[in-house]
């Protein structure tokens, strides 16, 4: 920790101002590229349509919380088949570790919600109020209608970034158009104003305010990332061999390292630590330094990776004199191969499991109490309950039939028992969980167990079946 | 690493001054935004105090400003859910049980009222699973003394069984036969045996043959001439497969010998119309139903 201590000393120290610079470069664009991308997808996806069919939602993307579904494309989860998203957990656990040991903290310098919103904050602030310099000055004035004028420019724009991004949010969970009009008439439930709300503070707070604090203070990630970082990993790291010792602007060459100590590196980055003095818990790798460093080198005419995406191991090998690394070399190293197969083999698994589900479950539930019931002629009679679940946007007759039961007929509990068939039809509703308590009688003596057999009688033929007991009396009963 | 010896010097972080092995433990400042966030925790825990019950005294705790206890919020949320459930109350009180569809929402949520009644009223005598027990109808088969049509069950659960004070109560009433002397203890055997032999327990002895004539006699009255009985009495179907006490010869003997008075409260006493449609109809939905 540089930068950051004490000014002043004491228990507690208040948030040191940082004023980013403005930088180009390589990593600048690709930055602005993700932000773009990751924020269209944000904002995006729940205005994206997708035709499922008279009876189901055409929202592409939905969490259905009050139907207890879950829409993603052509995919519909159901919440018995949760373990999909325990896969997606499991997958993006597995894939932190894969990018984390191969490029280090790349999550945190370029996808990281709380990294891309700071980043955006932070180029409206440089908008409203100028760059680093202009804004270091306009602190250091006086409180003149111009400043309050372009403070409240610049909180006004946050809030509105902050609204927007709370009010995405609720999006996800309901039919984007209709919940927007219900919402701006002020007919939607209290619980979307309510999200809407703590989440437009959040995003204010935290990207606003808060900041590098975040990823210093709240985030367990830079704690863990210690763990998962290795010599063999992508760091942001200078080349301290080369650069030192530094030169402060006086130019006697031969004497001096590459570092003019510009503090361009320093400037430029969001959360303030200097990334010459090592591996730090703060450097979210965002490699704008890289970048502020690149453009210092072109200008003396030297070499460009003073600041450089690098792995401790090459670091130490290139300061003895071996030339640099390529990054592909980097990257393919057996530990990469060990996660990219495990999240691989995680996907494979989901993809396969995804196109082979049936959708058309039964599940028979026997009566517990009593277990037969012995009726007037001497046959017996069981009791079950039967829930179907039709999974598909569209309604489904179905034929429940015994099998492996001689002589034996059911009947549905609401119904006459003279309707007693060795089969019954069931109309399914589209996309619901029919439920059943059929009653089955037999003769006294026979099998112990049958087969329930559940049949779609549309084109598809879709079929299930259950294995199910039959009780009977026991001994002296 | 290359940090420890370039960047140490540069630091100017206070330290602890402990030291261990060249380790130095840095006694960094916490954030100050941290110190107020813990203030503001502090503050919310004495104001949740004053507005919640917190602070335990001898027989209670404090009741708090706003007067929330999970009692309360139970009442509140069972007064919600009888509200709402009163709509279909009200109409399976004012609805003839059979004039309600079998397949309906009604229907449905009668039994599953009818459920819960049950357990509070029926289960100590009828079974949790409505099968009884010796001298207590099992519900849930198809033989019925009064009958078991969805109105005729109501009609036995509202006046009970053998109930003096109540005129519309089912009452029927066997003669005990041995112990009154109406038949000898040799014409009871013989009666039993013809019992038995047409439940299908038995063959043919010759203490049947012997009991068919007293059969007809003195029980054809009421159980009907081939024994098949007679609801309108009350009097049980002696040919098939269940019995209420039993079917063996010792029960039999006994029952004919001193007969049998089972009673069942009449519950209109003690139950709404409600509550008795949506019992009938749970009992009538046990498998059983006509």
């Amino acid at each position: 920790m540089s930068s950051l201590e004490t000014r002043g000393g004491g228990n507690y120290s208040r948030r040191p101002d940082i004023f980013p610079k403005a930088v180009d470069g390589f990593f600048r664009r690709l930055k602005w590229a993700i932000m773009a991308v990751t924020l269209a997808v944000y904002y995006a996806t729940p205005w994206l349509r997708w035709h499922r069919g008279p009876y189901a939602p055409d929202q592409a993307v939905l969490v259905d919380l009050a139907h207890r579904r879950f829409y993603f494309f052509s995919i519909e989860i159901w919440p018995h088949e949760f373990y999909y998203v325990a896969g997606l957990l499991v997958m993006a656990g597995v894939g932190l570790f894969l990018i984390t040991s191969t490029v280090g903290r790349a999550w945190c310098g370029y996808a990281c919600p709380q990294t891309v919103w700071t980043d955006l904050f932070l180029h409206i602030e440089r908008f409203i109020e100028g760059d680093r310099n202009a804004q270091l000055k306009l602190k250091r004035g006086p409180w003149s209608a111009g400043k309050i004028a372009r403070k409240l420019t610049k909180h006004a724009l946050w809030l509105g970034i902050a609204l927007a991004t709370g009010g995405a949010w609720i999006f996800y969970f309901a039919d984007a158009p209709s919940l927007a009009r219900q919402f701006l008439t002020g007919n939607a439930a209290p619980v979307a104003y309510a999200t809407v709300g703590i989440l437009t503070a959040t995003t204010y707070v935290l990207a606003g305010w808060m900041r590098e604090q975040v990823c210093i203070y709240m985030c367990p990630w830079p704690r863990i990332q210690a763990a998962m970082l290795d010599e063999r990993s992508l760091i942001v790291t200078y080349k301290d061999w080369r650069g030192e010792p530094r030169s402060h602007g006086i130019k006697k060459a031969g004497t001096f390292g590459d570092c003019i100590d510009c503090l361009a590196c320093v400037q430029v980055c969001p959360t303030g630590i200097d990334i010459r003095d090592g591996q730090q818990l703060e450097c979210i790798t965002c490699a704008l330094c890289i970048d502020a460093c690149d453009q210092v080198m072109d200008k003396l005419g030297r070499p460009r990776g003073l600041i450089d995406y690098a792995t401790l191991e090459d670091c130490q090998a290139e300061s003895q004199g071996s030339p640099p690394v390529p990054v592909m070399r980097t990257l393919l190293r057996s530990r990469t191969f060990v996660y990219f197969g495990l999240w691989a083999a995680v996907g494979c698994a989901m993809a396969f499991s995804l196109g082979n589900r049936t959708r058309l479950d039964l599940s028979v539930a026997q009566e517990r109490n009593p277990l037969w019931t012995r009726l007037s002629d001497g046959d017996l009679r069981n009791a079950y309950t039967v829930h179907v679940r039709n999974m598909e946007e569209r309604p489904r007759q179905v034929e429940l039939s015994l099998e492996g039961l001689p002589g034996a007929a059911m009947w549905d509990s609401l119904k006459d028992k003279r309707t007693a068939a060795p089969s019954m039809r069931i109309l399914l509703g589209p996309d619901q969980v029919e439920q059943r308590r059929i009653y089955v009688r037999a003769p006294a003596a026979g099998p112990d167990h049958y087969e329930l057999h559940l049949t779609a009688l549309d084109q598809e033929h879709s079929s299930a079946s259950k294995h199910v007991r039959f009780e009977r009396p026991g001994e002296n009963q | 690493m290359a940090e420890h010896d370039k960047a140490a010097p540069e630091r100017e972080v206070e330290t602890t001054a402990h030291e261990w092995d060249g380790i130095q433990e840095l006694n960094t400042p916490l954030p100050r935004w941290w110190l107020w966030t813990f203030y503001v925790t502090i503050l919310f825990a004495i104001g949740y105090c004053v507005a919640y019950p917190a602070i335990p005294l001898a027989t209670r705790a404090t009741a708090g400003m706003l007067h929330w206890s999970s009692h309360g919020q139970l009442a509140a949320e069972q007064a919600t859910a009888e509200a709402g459930r009163a709509g279909v109350k009200l109409a399976i009180a004012n609805t003839p049980i059979d004039r309600i569809p079998p397949d309906s929402a009604t229907m449905r949520a009668a039994i599953e009222g009818g459920r819960a009644a049950f357990k509070v009223n029926c289960v100590q005598c009828h079974g949790s699973g409505a099968s009884g027990r010796k001298g207590f109808p099992n519900l849930t088969d198809d033989d019925w003394l009064w009958g078991g049509g969805i109105a005729t069950i109501r009609q036995t659960l509202e006046h009970g069984v053998r109930q003096p004070d109540d005129k519309l109560t089912r009452m029927s009433q066997m003669p005990a036969f041995g112990r009154d002397g109406i038949l000898t203890a040799d014409q009871v055997q013989d009666v039993v045996s013809y019992v038995r032999y047409i439940s299908r327990q038995e063959g043919g002895t010759p203490s049947a043959r012997r009991g068919r004539d007293l059969f007809a006699a003195n029980c054809a009255a009421c159980h009907g001439p081939e024994g098949k009985g007679n609801r309108t009495f009350g009097a049980p179907n002696l040919t098939d497969a269940i019995w209420l006490y039993g079917g063996d010869r010792d029960t039999i003997t006994e029952t004919v010998t001193n007969a049998r008075y089972g009673v069942m409260p009449a519950w209109n006493k003690k139950l709404d119309k409600a509550s008795l449609n949506m019992l009938a109809a749970y009992v009538h939905s046990l498998g059983g139903g006509e």
